[in-house]
């Protein structure tokens, strides 16, 4: 990573928007936020709503954490990067609950989660808190559209196993074939992550990481982790 | 009468047919990262449940006394994970300067419930199921259990699976998420359960 902790160039704009869709991909490569991307995933169309919500903070706090990196003290930046993040996730709660009232219970308490979201708390850590404002919110852009592609992906897989449709609308299947409802429920979620997970690091050639303590703020806090590491 | 009758459904749903992590899918990270062996997963799990049960017992108040009468309810989140901030580092410097010995047992994963979301979402789940005060309490415990409950079970899974010859595209993470994948299957046969004893 020492490469992105550098003030990106001019030429290195678009490197830094790539990197989060495919080669650092948030949720499936380096496998953070895992609990939307299983929780919400039954359908594509409310993987879509959490991906761009969770996009839409990524990008203002990345933003606003950037502007603040030089006032907010070391020891207390967790808390100030959960100010900032909640007050993001409530405003973006209020808009969802007046004009997209259906996604809104149907993305239930995972809004509120999007408080606690290690992608978002990650990039503020790795990205944000050591970049300036234009650089964090491309990182902020591309990292939540990897996202969203990861929740879309995983969504339209359930969906059009699990229930025959894709984005609500019926795929026509003959009714001899009836769905796998398995797909929609739990079980069927951590399966088909497990799957595109193993399929998107074939295609990259990346050996599977474990799961995202590279990239987790509580890296620094969670010794256990480490010390795992090492013996395994 | 009623009120075992409320506190035995409570406990049969979060434990075993709504369980956090294999049907809720709240606190997937520590679920992976630290199920790897079965010292670990007790320490976490009994960590989860303190905070769980102190979060719930000072955020119910605060929604019904502080919030609801500001009118101020969509504030829940922020004043939430606030307090659970400020919870958790407090309960860390009181077990660091009081209880030496279970602060060596579960201060290192105290920080990591943070930004923990079935924490949150155990908070968030109470006060939108509109219990009491003692049942949200009590829910928080038995939450806590399921998550202990799994991750002891999943403990002892993944100590057989370090042991199969994985294809070696699968190997990590992935054959980790479809063994979770087949552990939250034989819950799903605890669907129904509550419906069938107290109809």
């Amino acid at each position: 990573m020492a490469d992105e902790n550098k003030p990106g160039k001019a030429g290195d704009v678009l490197h830094n928007f790539t990197k989060g869709l495919v080669k650092e991909n948030p949720a499936l490569v380096m496998l953070l936020g895992m609990c939307p991307t299983l929780a919400v995933t039954t359908m594509a169309q409310n993987g879509l709503g959490m991906g761009l919500a969770t996009t839409f903070v990524l990008i203002c706090s990345n933003a606003v954490i950037s502007l603040l990196k030089n006032i907010i003290p070391k020891e207390v930046r967790i808390p100030c990067y959960i100010a900032v993040i909640a007050g993001f996730v409530t405003f973006i709660k209020i808009l969802m609950q007046y004009y997209l009232p259906s996604l809104f219970t149907a993305l239930g308490i995972f809004l509120n989660l999007i408080v606690v979201n290690c992608i978002i708390f990650g990039r503020a850590e790795v990205y944000a808190s050591k970049n300036k404002v234009l650089p964090s919110v491309i990182d902020g852009l591309g990292m939540g559209l990897g996202f969203t592609g990861a929740l879309v992906i995983v969504g339209s897989v359930r969906e059009i196993i699990g229930m025959g449709s894709w984005f609500g609308i019926s795929l026509g299947l003959p009714a001899g074939i009836p769905p796998m409802v398995t797909f929609i429920l739990p079980a069927g979620g951590f399966f088909t992550l497990g799957v595109v997970v193993a399929v998107v690091g074939k295609l990259t050639h990346k050996p599977v990481r474990n799961i995202g303590c590279d990239h987790c703020p509580n890296k620094s806090a969670c010794s256990h982790c480490d010390t795992d590491r090492e013996a395994g | 009468m009623e009120l075992a009758k409320d506190l035995t459904i409570i406990l049969i749903t979060f434990v075993l047919t709504e369980n956090f992590v294999l049907s809720k899918f709240l606190g997937i990270c520590p679920f992976l990262g630290v199920s790897k062996n079965a010292k670990n997963s007790l320490g976490m799990g009994l960590a989860v449940i303190v905070v769980m049960m102190l979060a719930t017992l000072v955020t119910h108040p605060i929604y019904h006394y502080v919030l609801t009468p500001l009118n101020v309810e969509f504030m829940d989140t922020i004043a939430f994970i606030v307090v659970i901030a400020v919870l958790v580092q407090l309960l860390e410097l009181f077990l660091k300067r009081y209880i030496k010995s279970l602060y060596r047992a579960l201060g290192v994963y105290l920080p990591l419930l943070t930004t923990n979301c079935a924490v949150l979402g155990v908070t968030l789940l109470t006060i939108s199921s509109e219990y009491t005060l003692l049942e949200s309490v009590w829910a928080a415990f038995c939450a806590g259990v399921g998550f202990l409950l799994v991750m002891l079970i999943f403990a002892g899974v993944r100590g057989r699976l370090e042991q199969c010859d994985v294809p070696k595209m699968f190997r990590g993470t992935p054959i980790t998420l479809i063994a979770a994948s087949i552990v939250s299957l034989s819950f799903i046969c605890f669907g129904g359960v509550v419906e069938g004893i107290f109809g």
